[in-house]
């Protein structure tokens, strides 16, 4: 018994340590943006009173809004597009299964192990030549068709009940009305799930971005934060005021979903 | 798989409703790969390329960056992807106990990195691990470092910086996936085995870790990919150079900086890029070997 004891005191502390890991980053972010950078880097944790400074040095130096509406656009297109695009492959696959869909499916989970360096040249290329460098349809475009989501979708899929397509085609439905009637608002949890995957993805995605948006009125908030910490000496203060600012949103959506998102992927998993 | 033959009505049907995405992958994934296998033979400056047959594959044995960047990638693979495995499992296992007090909250916490960006999280360490900063503070007060580390300046202390960041920020996202699997193991194992007195780590060692196998082996696919990609993390840490002195220059960095930031060899930074493709290729395999392995013995 005491052993027992022993060992759930042990798991205690672990997941307490494990918890304070996690989140003191962030007490650190939002008390960072209350300092000036000097304190920051000197190690103060506690609340200053440079929140003001901070802020007024982050909006002269960025045009927040501009940069922000252009983050939000990017990430919810992209979010819609994709939840659309990868869900109806990821039905078509599973409930319309034919030898050569099978073998099609096989081999885009084979593509999935190539990382995104090995196209970035060629689609930096493509986009060139079609004019469209520093368009936001260039960020967007190539993460639309995305095979992690769809794949995510046809493992979601297979929990669908199938007497419930059968019913609804005998009561006349088309296949698409079975799906935008039936099937979505069945589905919930997994669209929930993907969405905080997918919005997040794309809010924070850095590195395509980073090659075809070039002029600073085009750019996402996380290319300008990471801008501004690339400076000799970074103004942390003003820096971490902006990384709150970016981090609320994905905060916020992580919040609202958070129980559909578990639901979600239990459903992916089983 | 008990169902009709679908006719031929149902057949279209299938198709139409994978086209969109088959289409957008067709251009935007398939044929920039092709394009890019084909470019990785191709050598030259810009867009004046010509067939260079293997000149690039012997290039890159006489790159000392190169061999560089594949070193660092390989040592913060071999690092990062087990101490974040292993420790995603526990947290999981640990969690997966409906009797524990506080688990959502555990819960939530331990996921909570996953909500910030890799620039977001990359700059908030940065600012933490500075010379005078917060953590070589709290080390010199708990007596365990006698002067501060240079966590940015120094080349083996950075790799360290990023090993833990990576850890920081995935460990929640593989512990979801395993929590997951967990649930849906049937309980009664459970108590069949603990009636007959097995003990807890074998319990862990020869029911848990099997039945999770498939779960183990997707995440360590999963989280080899990213390493193997690792760009944001380390182009953020050291604002572009991969420094200091080319310590946590990566692959993926070094295909940025062939790409855009010298003088643009695009057939070079091709063959780099497949290189790690067929990492990835060798890595998985190996994995898959090590899974199948286990089961018959």
């Amino acid at each position: 018994m005491t052993f027992a004891m022993i060992r759930r005191g042990l798991v205690y502390i672990l997941l307490s340590l494990a918890a304070f890991v996690s989140i003191f980053p962030f007490y650190w972010m939002v008390v960072g943006a209350t300092n000036t950078s000097a304190e920051i880097i000197k190690g103060k944790s506690s609340l200053g009173d440079a929140l003001w400074l901070n802020a007024t040095a982050f909006f002269t130096q960025v045009d927040a809004v501009r940069i922000f509406w252009n983050s939000g656009v990017i990430a919810v297109v992209a979010t819609v597009l994709t939840l659309a695009v990868s869900s109806l492959a990821g039905y078509g696959f599973e409930m319309f299964r034919s030898r050569i869909r099978e073998r099609l499916f096989g081999f885009l989970l084979l593509l999935l192990s190539i990382p995104f360096a090995a196209m970035m040249v060629p689609l930096f290329v493509m986009f060139s030549q079609a004019k469209l460098v520093n368009t936001f349809t260039a960020v967007i475009l190539p993460t639309v068709a995305s095979i992690f989501i769809i794949f995510y979708f046809r493992q979601a899929t297979k929990a669908f009940p199938r007497e419930l397509r059968d019913a609804a085609k005998i009561d006349g439905l088309k296949e698409w009305q079975i799906f935008l009637y039936v099937y979505l608002p069945v589905m919930r949890s997994t669209y929930a799930a993907a969405t905080i995957i997918v919005f997040m993805a794309n809010w924070n995605n850095y590195l395509w971005p980073l090659v075809v948006l070039q002029t600073a009125e085009n750019k996402t908030i996380t290319l300008i934060l990471s801008g501004l910490t690339a400076a000799y000496t970074p103004d942390y203060g003003m820096i971490l005021f902006g990384t709150v600012l970016a981090t609320l949103p994905t905060l916020f959506i992580f919040f609202l979903l958070q129980r559909r998102f578990v639901e979600g992927m239990l459903g992916a998993v089983k | 798989m008990a169902q009709a033959r679908l006719d031929r009505k149902e057949q279209i049907t299938g198709w139409v409703f994978i086209a969109p995405a088959l289409v957008l992958l067709g251009l935007f994934m398939i044929y920039p790969i092709v394009w890019s296998l084909w470019m990785s033979f191709q050598v030259g400056k810009g867009m004046n390329l010509s067939f260079g047959g293997f000149a690039n594959i012997l290039r890159l044995t006489k790159d000392a960056v190169f061999l560089r960047a594949l070193g660092n990638t390989f040592t913060f693979f071999i690092f990062q992807v087990p101490i974040m495995i292993v420790l995603a499992l526990l947290f999981a296992v640990a969690l997966n106990d409906s009797t524990l007090k506080f688990r959502g909250f555990f819960r939530t916490a331990i996921f909570l990195p996953c909500a910030t960006s890799l620039i977001a999280y990359s700059t908030v360490f940065k600012s933490m691990f500075a010379i005078d900063g917060v953590v070589n503070q709290t080390l010199m007060e708990l007596h365990l470092i006698s002067a501060p580390i240079s966590w940015l300046g120094d080349p083996f202390w950075a790799k360290v910086l990023i090993i833990m960041a990576i850890t920081w920020r995935w460990t929640g996202y593989n512990m979801i996936f395993y929590l997951a699997a967990l649930q849906n193991i049937d309980r009664s194992i459970y108590e069949a085995a603990r009636i007959d007195g097995v003990p807890a780590w074998a319990r862990f060692r020869y029911l848990t870790i099997p039945m999770l196998k498939p779960v183990i082996l997707f995440t360590t696919v999963i989280s080899t990919i990213g390493t193997l990609q690792l760009f944001d993390e380390v182009y953020n840490f050291s604002a572009g150079t991969g420094g200091p002195s080319d310590s946590t220059l990566t692959l993926s960095l070094y295909i940025y900086n062939l790409t855009f930031k010298f003088m643009p060899s695009f057939g070079y930074s091709a063959t780099v890029s497949w290189v790690i493709v067929v990492l990835v290729g060798i890595l998985s395999f190996l994995q898959f070997m090590v899974a199948r392995d286990r089961r018959t013995s």
